[in-house]
């Protein structure tokens, strides 16, 4: 049947309408689940959240009640120094590859950015422990920061990369021409403007690395005391979901519910910074 | 002088560009390096037998991946498969039906939160809602009624797979030449035909990479699917049987495993996923590159 | 100008980010942030322990002001962890076999902390308590028992109704000693199993069943899923009211699993290395499937930097353990030590050296 059988026209339109309804529910359906999920959470996880979750550490086993103050904690550390070590490492790559667009180099290294991004987050943990914390005899959180720094370098990389690309070459010629030198045109002139996007792409990584499990199962392993130390081993929120979630203890899976909660929240509101601000971190002239 | 510190600040600072940029490769052939090295002595006893060797069996220092990797392979497509239709049907919706718009724009985001949820919180999900119903299904089919297993683990996984699929799918079928859509359409073509004649042959190996991407992400999905798949390392009878992915063996057992065999054989697990899921990228990467360009 | 002030406010944030959160940790040469470090150990392994232990630590914490991590990853971890020098003790439920001693760096010694039952925990409708025999054990986790109303458990059960499901065996996923306490078991009381199964830590289970990680993760399963049986430590089960069984003993008697009938297998002599196995123990009203549950650290303390503070907070503590600490094991239904098993690992204790002096004088 080709386009100009006009005698099947009426078939023809019968199926373009059933093929558009298949469409609509498909993706319908993914509308549902994503409110399924997020319901699911909310009815499950507004119930446990009280102070305790946020001021108290962990009871003995089998007895009721304890928070995840500790891990509320350890999560901020290991985040907050994972984004200390990845953001500017990120955006120097990122001035890099913008910088030799289309020459083969920056090709091969956005390459590997891209496979970076494809690795595995439990191999990740499994370098990290036999770079870090075998040799340094423990485990500790800024062996879980580094090993989610690597995980947040490609997003912020890719969006330092793309926001220095959309600023005008006469922005760049012009400071360059006053003469400014590199580094103070990349200072004072690039960043600044690309300051939108870069922040953007940053957030990007810290959503991503914050949930993440599998590369702190053997690097910031776990404690139940509240600790301050970038040295010392912590207990983050993902973790302590996992350790809880397929436990008997109801008290524990409540308690996991309400971690959960908080990180869904947690990364929502990390996305929706990011979307409300898309168009105006854009780089406009 | 200030001139002097000026140029060799500057100079640092290409310097500084230059080695971390070249850093990133550094770093994968590290890993590389790393991972073998340390798998080096189970891939001296092990030897090739590693891959189909069928029993697990660190008491007497047996090691062989046969049923993770048949696991793995059997979750991830299946997952794959599952989420195949949503993928494609959200992608022609965002990409083609509706590319603007407040409520398509909405669409977007809401299946974009689908990604900002952890990878734990969907395994403690779907541990208390899917598998329940799962259970049930297994019941009513006479079969031993766990919940647990490779089909729960799919199901949730093909969830966790549609937001990446479908970003990567929208991206690719927007770009479809305009003159060869209007072509069609000024031919009396409807919108499915378009579709299914042009759109979607036009755009097959860009469309295929979108789904072999994310066919890596999901050999190397640990947290969600080391809650439901089961943990029993044998070989499944059936969909619904329990069963052991790659990287939940690592999960769950690198902590504990004591003795450099047992350690190194995971290790070697690892170097395995390292390399299909660089090889996968590279070849995705490639082929949406030509696609796009 | 305003911006300005803004930017240098963010760049000293991200400073003070940093420098606070190496000096609470890094700074080795302030004397606080040293003696504070000797105060905090970790310890890791053991899921059979860990109700026990985590409160024993809390205890201890709230009277001495050590803090205990102690993270429950599996006896097999516990180990692991102990031989890479990454913690300062090991927690275990099956004393280190002569191989595994042989793979440590430098000689580890153990000793008993308590006492527990390994119990065999189900879900069915109606949650009866059953009686089994050791056969049926071994036939259920060999799988050739597959029915829950299969002949040999309706003989041992009459009266019960037993419903036409299929059993679902939930096992260790991690390196187990509660695995290792159950296995020894089954390999005492059948030959099919010693010769095809064995003993072990982590075994080569047969097809199909399910992994758990940890005591938590078994009980988990067990309690959720209709059907399934596992083996976990008696206070899971009680903790979270799960219903689990009576077995004949090698007396022939069955026996239901308690604080007493485990302590009743564990009055023998203790060996001056403590490494004793009490499963299937021929004891009148004694549960078959009980252990004792080890603690294991380096015999020479001065490792790794390690100071001497450390090492007599570390060896302290798990002397108050073996002795106050006791009082704390009824309540969370294991057995005290017997004190045959105290003077044992009092011996132990007292053989641990800083520098070749022993700590405890």
């Amino acid at each position: 049947m080709t386009p100009f059988d006009i005698r099947g026209t009426k078939r023809r339109q019968i199926k373009d309408r059933i093929f558009s309804g298949f469409v609509w529910a498909l993706t319908f359906s993914c509308l549902i689940v994503v409110f399924i999920i997020l319901f699911y959470l909310f009815e499950k996880g507004i119930g446990s959240i009280n102070w305790a979750l946020f001021t108290k550490g962990p009871k003995p086993v089998g007895e009721f009640g304890g928070g995840i103050a500790n891990a509320i904690v350890g999560s901020l550390i290991v985040v907050v120094v994972a984004a200390i070590i990845a953001i500017p490492l990120g955006i120097s790559v990122g001035i890099y590859q913008a910088d030799n667009r289309g020459k083969r180099i920056a090709e091969r290294i956005a390459v590997a950015v891209d496979v970076l991004q494809g690795i595995p987050s439990i191999v990740i943990g499994i370098v990290i422990y036999v770079w870090i914390v075998k040799p340094f005899g423990g485990f500790s959180a800024i062996s879980g920061s580094i090993a989610l720094a690597i995980m947040m370098l490609p997003p912020v990389i890719k969006s330092t990369e793309e926001t220095l690309l959309l600023i005008p070459h006469t922005l760049k010629e012009a400071a360059l021409g006053l003469g400014a030198s590199y580094y103070h045109t990349v200072r004072k002139i690039l960043i600044p403007t690309g300051m939108g996007g870069i922040l953007g792409g940053c957030i990007i990584g810290v959503a991503r690395i914050a949930g993440e499990v599998a590369p702190l199962l053997f690097t910031a392993f776990g404690n139940p005391a509240m600790v301050f130390s970038i040295f010392k081993p912590v207990d983050t929120i993902p973790k302590v979901i996992f350790a809880y979630a397929s436990s008997p203890y109801e008290d524990w899976q409540r308690i996991a519910w309400g971690g959960s909660l908080i990180l869904v929240v947690f990364i929502i509101i990390l996305n929706t910074i990011i979307k409300l601000f898309e168009n105006k971190w854009k780089v406009q002239f | 002088m200030k001139n002097r510190w000026r140029i060799l600040e500057n100079k640092i600072f290409v310097r500084w560009l230059t080695i971390v940029s070249l850093g990133t490769m550094v770093l994968l052939l590290l890993f590389f390096i790393t991972l073998f090295v340390s798998s080096w002595p189970a891939i001296k006893a092990n030897g090739l037998g590693f891959l189909w060797g069928k029993t697990w069996d660190p008491v007497n220092n047996h090691y062989g991946m046969y049923p993770f990797l048949v696991g793995t392979l059997i979750t991830s497509f299946l997952s794959l498969i599952i989420s195949a239709p949503f993928s494609i049907a959200a992608a022609l919706f965002l990409g083609e039906y509706y590319p603007k718009g407040v409520i398509p724009g909405i669409f977007r985001n809401v299946i974009d939160l689908l990604a900002a949820i952890p990878s734990v919180v969907y395994g403690f999900w779907g541990l208390y809602t899917v598998a329940p119903i799962v259970s049930k299904i297994e019941l009513a089919f006479h079969l031993p009624a766990p919940g647990v297993g490779i089909f729960t683990a799919s199901l949730v996984l093909s969830i966790m797979l549609v937001p990446y699929s479908v970003s990567l799918i929208r991206q690719v079928i927007s770009m479809t030449p305009v003159n060869l859509k209007e072509a069609a359409y000024a031919l009396g073509s409807t919108r499915t035909e378009v579709i299914t004649k042009v759109i979607i042959p036009s755009n097959i190996s860009g469309i295929s990479a979108g789904f072999l991407l994310s066919l890596g992400r999901a050999l190397g999905e640990t947290m969600a699917v080391t809650i439901l798949i089961g943990n029993s390392p044998a070989l499944p009878h059936n969909i619904f049987s329990p069963s052991y992915t790659m990287a939940s063996v690592i999960a769950n057992e690198f902590t504990e495993a004591v003795g450099e065999v047992y350690t190194s054989s995971l290790i070697e697990i690892g170097l395995l996923l390292f390399v299909v899921t660089t090889i996968i990228n590279l070849i995705g990467r490639l082929i949406i590159k030509r696609a796009i360009a | 100008m305003k911006h300005s002030i803004f930017k240098n406010l963010a760049l000293a944030g991200v400073l003070a980010i940093g420098l606070s959160s190496c000096s609470s940790g890094g700074n080795s040469s302030d004397q606080n942030a040293n003696a504070d470090a000797d105060k905090q150990l970790l310890g890791a392994g053991s899921t059979f322990g860990n109700p026990i232990y985590t409160k024993m630590f809390s205890e201890y914490g709230k009277t001495s002001g050590i803090q205990t991590n102690y993270q429950s990853i599996g006896s097999g971890g516990g180990i692991k962890q102990l031989m890479n020098k990454l913690v300062d003790f090991g927690a275990s439920d099956a004393f280190l076999s002569d191989d595994d001693n042989s793979k440590c760096p430098a000689p580890v010694v153990e000793f008993p902390t308590c006492l527990g039952a390994v119990v065999l925990s189900y879900n069915l409708p109606g949650n009866p308590e059953l009686k089994f025999t050791p056969e049926v054990v071994t036939g259920i986790f060999m799988k050739t028992i597959t029915k829950w109303n299969d002949k040999k458990i309706a003989a041992e059960n009459p009266g019960v109704s037993l419903p036409d499901m299929d059993i679902t065996v939930a096992h260790r996923s991690d390196g187990s000693g509660t695995t290792f306490i159950f296995t020894d078991y089954l390999s005492k009381v059948s030959d099919d199993w010693k010769t095809k199964i064995g003993t072990g830590k982590s075994v080569n289970w047969p097809d199909g069943e399910l992994g758990g990680k940890g005591n938590e993760g078994v009980a988990g399963i067990v309690k959720q899923t209709p059907g399934t049986i596992g083996y976990i430590e008696l206070t899971y089960a009680l903790q979270n009211s799960m219903v689990f069984a009576q077995v004949k003993n090698a007396a022939g008697n069955y026996v239901k699993p308690s604080i007493q009938s485990t302590s009743l297998c564990a009055n023998g002599d203790i060996p001056a290395d403590t490494r004793i196995s009490i499963t299937n123990a021929n004891v009148d009203q004694g549960y078959p499937i009980s252990s004792f549950t080890w603690i294991l650290l380096y015999k020479e303390q001065n490792y790794n930097n390690r100071s001497k503070d450390k090492a007599t907070n570390l060896v302290k503590e798990l002397w108050w353990m073996i002795h106050e600490g006791q009082a704390q094991a009824t309540p969370l239904n294991y057995a005290p030590l017997p004190p045959k098993a105290v003077a044992a690992a009092e011996g132990v204790l007292k053989s641990v050296t800083y520098d070749g002096q022993p700590i405890l004088q």
